[in-house]
């Protein structure tokens, strides 16, 4: 064994009242490189970031953040582990009583106490990598549209230059040449920062892009991972199905039929 | 559906959030001691909470102090009526009606505010985000509340403390016709400094209830814009009952011969 992974689930269960959502669900991701998680609406991937995050609480199941078990640590330990994250929300999830700047440089301020001028270069420096010019720094979140609060989002996640960085779906809501320049800035984060991304997508563009490796998720498992190059030829029906977006296959959407 | 299994079931509900609260309470006042402190959070949450609510009960003790005074001299004797209305009214705001008035009019205002503000972060998942940017959601949000609730209803009861007692001399004075030197006279004759403190020491529990019930409300609130209101609503209708009925054991243990 050379290489312990960064973000390793062993059979983790959730679920919410009877709904299971996570169903024994394992899945591992190496250090340093940037894994994509494909997968329906509704399959449970946001819960299953939200479980490496400790937001939510797995009933089963072990998680490992560089070989250390979360789910056993003192919420002092968890609170030093979590130093090593960020996140983008699928909702961007902006502090909407902060102007953007606030946002962006909440981690430095708040999480590394930073003093609160150096942490506004910083911030407007992240956020024209993402596109947004300074004025916009003094903006607050319900002034922007919705593909600029995930630029924004974007910028607050990288801001602290985080270990591990997790995008729930980073280009949904952004045109296509913005989302390429998101892609290329994600691809850029991992290899210039060293740091382990874990993305979520259904933009197969995307995923080509930043990916690694792919896994697929269906009904809170993982039915498929892989090397990018081998998911054109996975041989699996349901991959298949998904990356060419085909409305019949074994995945069965719940649709009523008229 | 079986009676029994119905009734049951309430309990058990009942029993549940009374154990999350606890949980919540724990959690909360743990946090109030353990360093970072935000105190650029506090200030703002004192002007919140204690400022802005200033002219409601600053009113409210004014005019209940008036009519304190009109119920008495109506149903009292009218032999001795100066000294007993002078007296009464005194003992009446700062025992009981000042920090019982000002804490169900602060409850109305800022555990409600802070339900919804806090139930909004919550559904839009801005408490989660702050988890993810090393910032505690306890610390950041519920201690500075609790804090600033705790220093400042104090503060808020003895203003409506002096401004219900001069409510009851403006009224007597000028619509009964006391004589204002002998009221103020009765009035600092017979109140104690006890009397006053207890009814701060009520204040203080009460900020502390009132701000407690607002986070909680809000934190646990899931669902949407529906969520958000029904948090509200509980917060208001739970702080208010938990003021009075603690009133109601702060009065019997404060009081007790
Ligand atoms: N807090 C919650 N309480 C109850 N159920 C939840 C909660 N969060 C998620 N779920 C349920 O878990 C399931 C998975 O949700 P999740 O957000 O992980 O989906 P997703 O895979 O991210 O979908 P999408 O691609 O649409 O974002 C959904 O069916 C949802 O109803
Ligand atoms: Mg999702």
């Amino acid at each position: 064994m050379t290489d312990t992974p960064k973000i390793e689930l062993k059979n983790v269960t959730k679920r919410f009242g009877s709904k299971v959502v996570l169903d024994d669900l394992s899945l591992v991701v190496p250090k340093g490189k940037s894994l994509v998680v494909i997968g329906g609406s509704g399959t449970g991937k946001s819960v299953m970031l939200k479980c490496v995050l400790g937001i939510l609480r797995p009933e089963k199941g072990e998680i490992f953040v560089d070989g250390q078990n979360v789910l056993k640590m003192s919420t002092t330990e968890r609170e030093q582990s979590l130093r090593k994250f960020g996140m983008l929300f699928q909702s961007a999830a902006l502090f909407d009583s902060l102007p953007v700047w606030q946002n962006v440089a909440f981690g430095l301020i708040q999480g590394r106490k930073m003093r609160r001028k150096e942490a506004k270069e910083i911030a407007i420096a992240k956020l024209a990598k993402v596109g947004l010019g300074a004025e916009v720094s003094e903006l607050y979140p319900a002034e922007l549209s919705g593909g600029m609060q995930k630029r924004v989002g974007l910028a607050r996640a990288i801001a602290t230059d985080p270990e591990i960085i997790f995008f729930d779906e980073p280009t949904t809501g952004l045109d296509p040449i913005m989302a390429d320049v998101i892609n290329d800035l994600i691809v850029d984060s991992v290899k210039d920062l060293g740091a382990t991304a874990l993305s979520i997508t259904h933009d197969m563009a995307s995923a080509r892009k930043i990916a690694d490796e792919i896994a697929m998720i269906h009904k809170g498992r993982i039915i498929w991972a892989g090397p990018r190059s081998e998911i054109d030829s996975s041989g699996n029906d349901y991959v298949d199905q998904f990356i060419h977006g085909r409305a019949t296959g074994p995945i069965k959407m719940d649709v009523l039929k008229p | 559906m079986n009676f029994f299994a119905i009734i049951g079931r309430v309990i058990l509900a009942l029993l549940g959030e009374i154990g999350r609260l606890a949980l919540f309470t724990w959690s909360s006042v743990s946090h109030i001691f353990r360093p970072p402190f935000f105190w650029r959070l506090l200030g703002q949450q004192m002007m919140r909470i204690g400022y802005f609510s200033l002219p409601v009960v600053a009113l409210t003790a004014f005019f209940t102090g008036g009519a304190l005074a009109l119920q008495i001299y109506y149903g009292g004797s009218t032999i001795n009526s100066e000294s007993i209305v002078a007296t009464i009214v005194a003992l009446g705001i700062t025992r009981e009606l000042g920090p019982v008035m000002a804490g169900l009019m602060v409850a109305g205002r800022v555990s409600a505010a802070i339900a919804a503000e806090l139930g909004t972060m919550k559904v839009t998942e801005q408490i989660d985000a702050l988890t993810t940017l090393s910032t505690n959601p306890y610390k950041y949000l519920v201690v500075p509340r609790l804090v600033a609730a705790v220093i400042t209803l104090p503060l808020l009861v003895f203003i409506a403390d002096v401004i219900g007692v001069m409510g009851g001399f403006i009224v007597s004075t000028a619509s009964l016709h006391f004589n204002p030197g002998v009221y103020v006279q009765n009035t600092i004759n017979f109140l104690k400094a006890d009397d006053v403190t207890s009814g701060l020491i009520k204040a203080g529990v009460f900020g502390f209830i009132i701000a407690l019930m607002g986070c909680f409300q809000g934190f646990n609130s899931k669902g949407g814009a529906q969520g958000v209101g029904r948090a509200t609503t509980n917060a208001v209708v739970t702080a208010s009952i938990l003021i009075l009925a603690s009133n109601y054991v702060m009065t019997s243990l404060l009081f007790a011969k």
